[in-house]
């Protein structure tokens, strides 16, 4: 079966564009008896959108949170096999992985700012890497800010806190914090499912006009979340990817039995 | 279906009942304590009516003069022994505590008096309640004025005479007080600075003879600088006998109860009063005096009269110093229990043994206290930076440092679980956005966690407060003395004295309550003590809970908000 779904895999990785992330023969487990995720290998074309849908327990979270070794905090957790990024192994003992984190961006289920003025929240990670020029500071807090739609509603209130933004600004608030430390890859865990649909329509439209500077991730419960806003979709199952293409061949013509079945409602 | 009682039960109503009764109670004996010690406390300070009577229950009847300070219903029983003449029948009577002052003259305090024995009770006008600097009160009427043994006024005093005694010895008593005032003003001062550079000067010497070899030049110094500060001292000590002449000039010959005269040097009154003729305006301001002579004087008699300043001034800086040491500590080693330590059964081992050492009795910290840091500790400061003034030890004696070393170390678990309660509730989300953005494990600690823990820190710390500052026992082994007038803190390098000895209000109260050789006389004493003592507690809570709700109300949307 495995034999079958890295086939799959394969099939749709023979994209014409770029790899940016390639996932080779990845598996993780959870206290070493829970698998998670079984020899994945998938790989996300750079300055594109790719959606990972599945249904809840499937290991799309998992696999996202491999991207940037944030599974690295879970006591528990085992990760064998590879992640390339950009063409260098980032399990590799090599890597620096607070300057991994910076390059891989991730925005999560829930905004979560950090109960500091909205200003000091774009500019943590920039203070992090010790820049401390009030200037240049300033410079990258609005550029942060503008890149995430949402320069217009809070410039008069920089140094407000950022707790008492909405939930939809907070979002896009912890998106521009990402933003800030420039990174090359960003991960969006739901990000937009505790929003309102307003919000929700906003981040969307974020996200498209990102792509053109950004290789992003996205996973998603929202069938036609997935369908507007990315360009490639995986569909993964019980810690399986079974098929990966483009987003429109998944949802009109899915080659699984599996994939037709989830999209159609049929189960999940 | 559902009958009236069992209705009732499964309403709950009968759980809500109990749970406001159970806060009711509480509140009932917090306010019961506070009022208890209120009233005999703060009432002390008010300045009473002195009644003069004749007292039957002996044959032939004396004269008393004093002011009822205490009064029980008790067996009549009780009483045959204690005071003749009263009914024998079984039933309760009421008896009253009269304090007659006037110790050196009479040689008892108080007595226990039945009210219905008194006869022909008046409250004069021209009694004069007088407050001493030893033998306690003192009760009479003034007749007359000595000046240099010579009497300067009519020893007649009756009608307008009186009045102008009674003014003529208050313009005298205000002489008395400013000569007083100029006394201690140099005795504080000048007198401290010549003893303090003589001492200095000691050491000095001694420190050379230690290190031997030839310190001919230095030690010749070490002679004129003596000399110099000997010179300042005979100057001084004139002006001080001078002084001491002129304050002794005046006394004052009072009547007291039974006609005999007294006389008193006015230098020995501190404070008179006419009780019986002052309006409320008067008594206030007597009251405040008091009040205020309460907290900011020294003691007199042993503890019984003045002020406590000293142990005001010795808890609170105990208590600051503890703090100053003990949350460093424990917020250091909380954030390692939680945040670094492996999470095996050493560190579940560890944390335990912290709860537990939170319910070692305190006495127990105070062996600990006298054995490691007195003995021990301090011991081997003085043998390594105090050898010039051994024998005569430096560190190595009950002090300020080790008491708040103690109770530092007695309150150190409170730091450390309240802390580590505090870093626990930290959402999980804020650390893993931290990381999501590069930042390492210390700099997500430094940057987002401690900051939004502080609130549980302070928390840690109030409750370290409250218990440091109520703590009397492991204090008696480790640095609180019954009398100790130098403040730990003052203008003498360098200025926070941590090896002086100290006072402590709590050991105060216990002091008058179990130790005086006067109880009658000290308890007011105590309870006022006991009061101020709750009031600097609340004090010290009421300003770290302040704190707390200014960096609560900073993350308030934290509690609250969309993401908690």
């Amino acid at each position: 079966m495995n034999r079958e779904y890295e086939a799959a895999g394969e099939s749709a990785a023979a994209v014409e564009l770029e790899p940016c992330l390639e996932v080779r023969n990845l598996s993780l487990h959870y206290a070493r008896t829970r698998q998670a995720l079984n020899k994945i290998r998938l790989t996300i074309p750079r300055q594109r959108v790719t959606a990972l849908i599945g249904p809840s327990g499937c290991g799309k979270t998992s696999l996202l949170r491999c991207f940037n070794r944030l599974n690295d905090l879970v006591d528990d957790c085992v990760v064998t096999g590879r992640i390339r990024l950009e063409g260098k192994n980032i399990y590799s003992s090599k890597i620096d992985v607070t300057e991994l984190r910076r390059r891989v961006g991730m925005v999560f289920q829930k905004p979560n700012p950090f109960p500091k003025s909205i200003y000091e929240n774009v500019a943590f990670g920039l203070r992090i890497r010790g820049i401390n020029s009030r200037r240049r500071l300033d410079e990258i807090v609005q550029e942060s800010l503008e890149a995430a739609a949402l320069w217009d509603e809070v410039k008069d209130r920089l140094h407000g806190s950022a707790l008492e933004l909405s939930g939809g600004q907070q979002q896009r608030l912890v998106i521009a914090r990402t933003l800030a430390v420039e990174p090359e890859v960003l991960l969006l865990d739901e990000s937009a499912s505790a929003l309102d649909p307003i919000s929700t329509l906003k981040i969307e439209e974020l996200i498209t006009g990102l792509k053109k500077n950004y290789t992003i991730v996205i996973v998603t419960h929202n069938l036609q979340q997935a369908a507007r806003v990315s360009d490639y979709t995986a569909f993964m199952y019980m810690g399986n990817l079974v098929e990966f293409d483009t987003t429109a061949r998944i949802f009109t013509n899915p080659v699984k039995r599996q994939t037709e079945d989830y999209i159609t409602g049929r189960y999940g | 279906m559902n009958g009236g009682v069992s209705g009732w039960y499964r309403s709950g109503t009968p759980w809500i009942w109990l749970n406001a009764g159970a806060v009711a109670a509480c509140l009932a004996m917090v306010f019961g304590l506070l009022l208890l010690l209120g009233a005999r406390g703060l009432g002390h300070f008010w300045p009473k009516p002195v009644l003069q009577a004749n007292y039957l229950a002996v044959d032939p009847p004396v004269t008393v003069i004093g002011e009822i300070a205490d009064s029980e219903t008790v067996d009549s029983g009780q009483l045959q022994f204690s005071a003749a003449g009263a009914p024998l029948s079984g039933e309760r009577i009421e008896r009253q505590l009269l304090k007659l002052g006037n110790r050196d003259v009479t040689g008892n305090d108080f007595a226990w008096i039945l009210p219905s024995l008194l006869d022909e009770v008046e409250y004069p006008e021209r009694l004069v309640t007088l407050e001493r600097r030893e033998w306690g009160n003192f009760y009479g009427f003034p007749s007359g004025i000595l000046q240099n043994g010579e009497p300067v006024a009519a020893p007649s005093a009756q009608g307008e005479e009186a009045d102008a005694l009674w003014s003529e010895l208050q313009r005298r008593l205000n002489r008395a007080r400013q000569l007083r005032e100029e006394i201690e003003r140099i005795e504080r001062s000048i007198i401290a600075d010549i003893n303090f550079g003589m001492e200095r000067l000691r050491l000095r010497e001694r420190r050379l003879q230690l290190a031997g070899g030839d310190s001919g030049e230095e030690l010749r110094d070490i002679g004129r600088q003596r000399q110099t500060l000997d010179a300042q001292y005979a100057e001084i000590r004139l002006r001080l006998l001078e002084l001491n002449r002129q304050i002794q000039r005046d006394s004052a010959i009072f009547r007291v109860a039974g006609g005999a005269e007294v006389e008193l040097p006015v230098a020995d009154i501190v404070r008179a009063y006419r009780p019986n003729a002052m309006n409320r305006f008067e008594a206030m301001g007597t009251y405040l005096a008091r009040l205020f002579e309460f907290l900011t004087d020294d003691p007199r008699e042993s503890n019984i009269e003045g002020g406590l300043l000293p142990a005001i001034y010795g808890t609170a800086m105990m208590v600051l110093l503890m703090s100053v040491l003990v949350t460093p500590l424990g917020v250091v080693a909380a954030v390692y229990l939680s945040e670094y330590a492996p999470k095996g059964w050493l560190t579940r081992f560890i944390r335990i043994s912290v709860n537990n050492l939170a319910g070692v009795p305190s006495i127990v910290y105070g062996m600990f206290g006298l054995g490691f840091f007195i003995y021990l500790a301090g011991g081997e400061i003085d043998n390594l930076f105090y050898s010039e003034s051994l024998p005569a030890p430096t560190f190595g004696t009950p002090g300020l440092l080790w008491a708040s070393l103690t109770l530092a170390l007695l309150t150190l678990p409170v730091v450390i679980v309240a802390t580590e309660e505090g870093l626990a509730n930290i959402p999980a989300s804020l650390r893993e956005g931290s990381l999501a953005l590069g930042a390492t494990k210390f700099e997500t600690l430094w940057r987002v966690v401690l900051p939004l823990a502080r609130p549980s820190m302070l928390t840690g710390l109030i409750l370290a407060v409250a218990r440091a500052a109520g703590e009397v026992a492991p204090l008696m082994l480790v640095g609180v003395v019954k009398l100790a007038p130098a403040l730990p803190l003052d203008t003498e390098f360098p200025y926070l004295h941590l090896e002086q000895q100290f006072m402590h209000l709590g050991y105060y109260v216990y002091d008058l309550a179990m130790q005086s050789p006067n109880v009658e006389a000290a308890m007011p004493q105590a309870f006022a003590a006991a009061f101020l003592l709750v009031a600097v507690v609340t004090a010290l809570n009421l300003s770290a809970v302040v704190m707390r709700g200014r960096l609560r109300e900073r993350y308030k949307a934290l509690e609250t908000g969309s993401w908690s």
